[in-house]
């Protein structure tokens, strides 16, 4: 990918010899309740190096949250069963010790959520807030110290008069600027990871842009891998270099954006792209929901999850679909991109059947 | 926020007057002549219509009554003279009346009764919440285990037993039944009068009922509180820092729960104050409960009047603490 | 009232109900429904017999223009301001918001206007004042010959059911305590406009048009997934027949994969029963496929309106410009990398004191002295395309001076020139006029 030109440090070229920064290996995740368990997250495998992004697209259960969280450690051991391994900068964290995952919560890895009001705590101030994250990984610095740099950080997220703003609370501040001031405090202590779960969902489109702009700068200054998480299409297609799809706890596609949004393999993705319009298609183009819902993760459909609102599964020979659950396999256009699905030539099903609906002008150029 | 406490200050008085015309015209229109009681104490139950009749006129009962409320208002700022029959009653400013039975001041009764309730509600305020806002933290940070689940049924318990109840099984059990030594014998005994451990151990039961009856209610409502506030997005924030647990429950969870709490705190600590009838009576002490209840027992209208005027006041102002001190908690507030 | 036999007639469930049963997502949910109350989990839900083809014949392709269609709504120079009280002992009115602030744009009859713009810019004010939530400050909204700006709330009772609003959140805007029946038969008995025997079928009846199983009537919104909830609000505003939804934020609450279902149904609703939508939302990609018009708004001005080829291709306001440019596109995945956009400078300013002159101003590249002296005018300068800026032009193509000079009798830095006369009457109408500006001719000109 073209997107992000991070090749030229020397620094990233050592970090690419050391393999991903992050590693995630048959990631499961279960949540004991009444009902029975429930599994959120389900063999998945996923790897992020330095100064790449990765962005992972699902719908709201799919367990798109569940599984970063799971890399944050953010789960309360009481309630949730991890397995499988996940490798932060070569260190194992599923079984880590609380104190030893509370040294790299923060400070090898951060997390920015989605709504700044409710995620910074409104009875303290911004800077106190940033003090606070910084001192809590650099024990030997002094409170004017942490000062300076969350000054300094407010400076380089681009919040104005950050020596005044700084004692603002964040109520004070405006949507934009709170998301601004939430990148701040994670990035604070230098994260080589940076997860971020749907950080401009309830920005305006204006502000989304400085807040995309502000994060790819940041990740080329300090070189960290990024996890964008968001149901944005749009917002992967400008940020991510690879893209992990989603569904129902398990990964249904995984592959370079380009490969995932322009040549996608699996009837999923391909509903995710016919459900939104777009400003610059053709207004022939149709807009075709994915019917029905998303599954119950406590009685998940049998075989394929998706089958159930799978509406090409009847080009599937038998009752595969219901019966089996398809592999994670290389798809047609490179074995980098991977699809979970029975079809057996999708890469044409999509040319000929979904994108003449729902891009008409684009179908030339793919010819 | 000056501002704010001038504004609630003047609409405080406003609320203070308005009670003080509304308890008078009570009275005043009650069910017999306001002089009756005082009649018929003075004349040892033979009052006759001549004798009512002076006793109205004396007291100005005959007057209008907007009339003598302004004399009623006036003898608070700068006293007044009260005549009862033939006698004449000094009483100096803030004149609340004379006291039908003692022919004293009410003033300063109810100054000399004031110690022993606010004893009683401070000493009783201070150990449900030292012992119900720990207990709540804790029963939250295990919120689901079978700690927490006994734990709260057994306060709800409690906190379904009425309380005179719970406070007379209090003093009952522990006087009557274990003859615990030394705090049996209850009551107010001024510390400066009997010393530090005479007051204690009168006061002593008075504090374990007011104390553990409270700390079940402080406990429940800490542990809502506090459950509420740990679920909230800035805690997930507070983790993903990487802060250590401690400070995230103290200094993120429990800063944000201690809102709720001290609003309800405030509340009933201001109850507290305007008079315990209930511990008062049970426990034998004489504070601003008892009186009040031993002035309906006895028809003593202007000791029922100053009561309820002081119990309105002392309301007031723990309102308007508590929203003032909810400012200083909350910046939102503060600063909007 | 007098139009009730007539309103009910035109929802009799002849084609409609049909439609509706047919529908794949209404099979769903009719399916999906024996024996899991939990609506959102259930996945017993069989759609095998529904291939790719027929559900693409139900997706829509973007709303069609219909330029001849009548107004239904017209507002004109409609303002809202609201108080603002000082803090002191004695509340004073210290200022005014000025949320919306002399907008004025027409509704077609069975068509759509989008209206855009980023939170704070006054298009929910709009909304809430079209259905009277709040009375307007000035102007007027004529509707069927009535000023709805005017009216007192009394006399606006009967014309509530024409106007209808559905709601952004599907979650908060349901009473959980009510049954879906309740909620939506309830205007039905406030108006007393059937039979209490007649309410239940028309209940079910209303269910069934938006894809909802007609027998969960005596079920509570908490069964209902976000996406069915927002039906059940879509059945609410269709009671009582209404001309014109306003629609706030419809699916901005919804997943992706949600949002098209819903979008799809209320194109549905709009050509079968012929209503008219205000449509307001900040996502520029669904207004688009909705919306054949679309005004855009900024800090309580519509800043650009005109039909969707043009303010999606070919807008003239800097502030629309950079709007578009910063939507991210799906499209860019081909390419890699960012989309080129134009960058805005800050946050909108207080819209209790706004900039002078042009509003945009603070955040436009191409302001000069005449932006912040005199208000650049809604000037129409295409068949249907108006545009408020003083250097209106296509991207790349702005021009070095102001355009509206001579109209408005000033002289290229905004100053008065003596014995000019300014020649703005046409400016502020509703509509479009036959004739328009023409920018490069300076002239007016027409067909």
């Amino acid at each position: 990918m073209t997107s992000v030109p991070m090749t030229q440090s020397s620094a990233a070229e050592r970090d690419a010899a050391e393999g991903p920064y992050l590693q995630v290996e048959d990631l499961k995740v279960t949540f004991p309740t009444q009902d029975g368990p429930v599994t959120a997250v389900s063999g998945l495998t996923y790897s992020v190096e330095k100064g790449k992004t990765l962005g992972i697209v699902g719908e709201s259960g799919s367990g798109k949250s569940v599984s970063s969280m799971a890399v944050m450690g953010l789960h309360d051991a009481k309630s949730a069963q991890i397995s499988g391994s996940i490798r932060v900068g070569g260190t194992e964290v599923v079984g880590l010790s609380e104190s030893k995952m509370r040294g790299l919560r923060g400070n090898s890895m951060a997390m920015i959520f989605q709504d700044a009001l409710a995620a910074l705590h409104p009875f303290y101030k911004i800077g106190g807030q940033l003090e606070e994250a910084y001192l809590v990984h650099h024990s030997s610095a002094s409170k004017r110290d942490a000062r300076r740099k969350a000054i300094e950080m407010l400076d380089r997220v681009g919040i104005p008069q950050p020596d005044r703003r700084v004692d603002d609370f964040p109520h004070q501040f405006s949507g934009g600027m709170r998301q601004r001031a939430m990148i701040a405090m994670g990035l604070i202590n230098d994260p080589s990871l940076l997860i971020a779960d749907e950080p401009t969902t309830a920005l305006d489109v204006t502000v989304q842009a400085q807040i995309l702009d502000l994060l790819q700068d940041l990740q080329r200054e300090f070189n960290s891998a990024v996890i964008i998480i968001t149901h944005d299409l749009g917002v992967i297609a400008e940020m991510a270099d690879d893209v992990l799809v989603m569904y129902a706890g398990r990964c249904v596609e995984y592959g370079t954006c380009k490969q995932i949004l322009v040549a996608p393999e699996m009837p999923y993705t391909w509903g995710l792209l016919s459900s939104i319009p777009d400003v610059t298609a053709s207004t022939d183009a149709r807009l075709i929901p994915i019917p029905g819902n998303p599954p119950s993760l406590l009685r998940p459909p049998s075989g394929c999850s998706f089958h159930p609102r799978c509406v090409h599964s009847d080009k599937v020979p038998g009752d595969l679909c219901r019966t089996e659950l398809p592999a994670l396999l290389p798809a047609s256009s490179g074995t980098a991109h991977l699809k979970r699905c029975h079809l057996a030539d999708p890469l044409q099903i999509y040319r000929t059947e979904v994108l003449p609906e729902i891009a008409p002008e684009l179908v030339e150029e793919t010819r | 926020m000056f501002a704010y406490v001038v504004k609630r200050l003047i609409s405080g008085v406003l609320v203070v007057t308005l009670v003080s015309m509304a308890i008078f015209l009570l009275f005043w229109f009650g069910p017999s002549s306001p002089a009756q009681p005082i009649c018929d104490r003075e004349t040892s139950n033979r009052c006759t219509q001549t004798k009512l009749a002076l006793y109205e006129k004396t007291l100005g009962y005959d007057n209008p009554v907007y009339e003598e409320y302004g004399k009623y208002v006036k003898g608070i700022f700068v006293g007044r003279t009260l005549t009862i029959a033939s006698n004449d009653y000094e009483c100096g400013a803030p004149c609340l009346g004379v006291s039908f039975r003692t022919k004293q001041p009410v003033k300063e009764e109810l100054v000399s009764r004031i110690p022993a309730t606010f004893s009683i509600a401070i000493g009783g305020a201070f150990l449900y919440l030292l012992f119900g806002v720990p207990i709540g933290v804790a029963a939250a940070k295990r919120r689901g285990t079978v700690a927490d689940k006994a734990l709260v049924s057994s306060f709800l318990f409690i906190s379904s037993i009425p309380y005179y109840l719970f406070a007379l099984l209090t003093w009952l059990y522990l006087t009557i039944t274990f003859e615990v030594p030394f705090f049996s014998d209850t009551g107010y005994f001024p510390i400066t009068e009997v010393g530090p451990f005479k007051w204690f151990s009168g006061l002593f039961l008075a504090w374990v009922a007011l104390g553990i009856f409270g700390c079940t209610q402080y406990t429940r409502f800490t542990r809502g509180a506090m459950v509420e506030a740990l679920s909230e997005d800035y805690i997930r924030t507070a983790k993903a820092k990487g802060l250590p647990t401690r400070t995230i429950v103290y200094k993120h969870g429990l800063r944000a729960a201690l809102v709720p709490v001290v609003t309800i705190f405030g509340i009933d600590f201001g109850t507290l104050l305007a008079g315990t009838i209930f511990t008062e009576r049970i426990f034998e002490i004489q504070g601003i409960g008892w009186w009040s209840l031993e002035a309906v027992q006895g028809r003593d209208l202007p000791v029922v009047q100053a009561t309820a005027l002081f119990s309105a006041v002392v309301l007031i102002i723990s309102n308007l603490l508590v929203d003032v001190v909810y400012s200083v908690l909350d910046p939102r507030v503060r600063l909007s | 009232m007098t139009q009730d036999p007539n309103a009910r007639a035109q929802i009799e469930p002849t084609e409609v109900g049909a439609n509706a049963a047919e529908t794949g997502d209404r099979q769903l949910t009719a399916e999906g429904s024996p024996e899991t109350p939990d609506a959102y989990g259930s996945h017993e839900i069989s759609i095998q017999d529904l291939d790719f083809a027929t559900l693409a014949e139900q997706g829509h392709t973007a709303t069609k223009l219909d330029p001849l269609a009548p107004a239904v709504l017209s507002v004109d120079n409609l303002k809202m301001y609201f108080p603002v009280k000082s803090s002191g002992v004695v509340r004073r009115t210290i200022g005014h918001v000025q949320a919306v602030d002399g907008i004025s744009f027409e509704v077609p009859k069975g068509g759509s206007l989008g209206l855009v713009g980023e939170s704070g810019c006054g298009k929910s004010t709009t909304g809430r004042l079209i259905t009277r939530l709040y009375k307007p400050t000035g102007g007027s909204m004529m509707f069927q010959g009535h000023d709805l700006a005017k009216l007192s709330s009394r006399e606006m009772k009967p014309l509530r059911r024409d106007v209808q609003m559905i709601f952004q959140d599907p979650y908060t805007s349901l009473n959980p305590r009510h049954t879906v029946g309740t909620i939506v038969g309830a205007a039905l008995e406030v108006h007393k406009i059937v039979p209490k025997n007649k309410v239940l079928p028309r209940v079910q009846e209303l269910l069934e048009i938006v894809g909802l199983n007609p027998e969960h009537y005596n079920r509570y919104p908490n069964e209902f997934s976000g996406g069915q909830r927002q039906r059940i609000g879509i059945a609410r505003a269709l009671t009582l027949n209404p001309k014109v939804l306003v629609a706030d934020e419809p699916v901005s609450a919804l997943d992706v994969s949600i949002q098209a279902q819903v979008v799809n149904l209320l194109q549905d609703i709009q050509t079968e029963f012929d209503v008219s939508f205000l449509f307001i939302a900040h996502d520029l990609a669904i207004v688009r496929h909705f919306c054949p018009e679309v005004a855009v708004m900024y800090l309580g001005k519509i800043v650009e309106i005109g039909d969707r080829e043009t303010i999606y291709g070919r807008p003239h306001h800097p502030y629309t410009q950079a709007l578009l440019s910063a939507v991210p596109d799906v499209k860019q995945a081909a390419i890699g990398g960012r989309r080129e956009r134009i960058r805005l400078e800050g946050d909108v300013p207080s819209p209790i004191n706004p900039p002078s002159g042009c509003r945009f101003r603070t955040r436009c590249q191409f302001a000069q002295e005449i932006c912040a002296k005199v208000e650049p005018p809604l000037l129409q300068i295409g068949p249907r395309h108006k545009a408020a800026c003083h250097f209106a032009g296509e991207l790349g193509s702005h021009p070095a001076t102001p355009v509206t000079t001579q109209l408005l009798g000033v002289d290229d830095q905004g100053s008065p020139v003596a014995g000019a006369t300014p020649t703005n009457t046409q400016l502020t109408i509703p509509g479009y006029e036959e004739t328009w500006y023409d920018l490069k001719t300076k002239q007016t000109t027409g067909g």
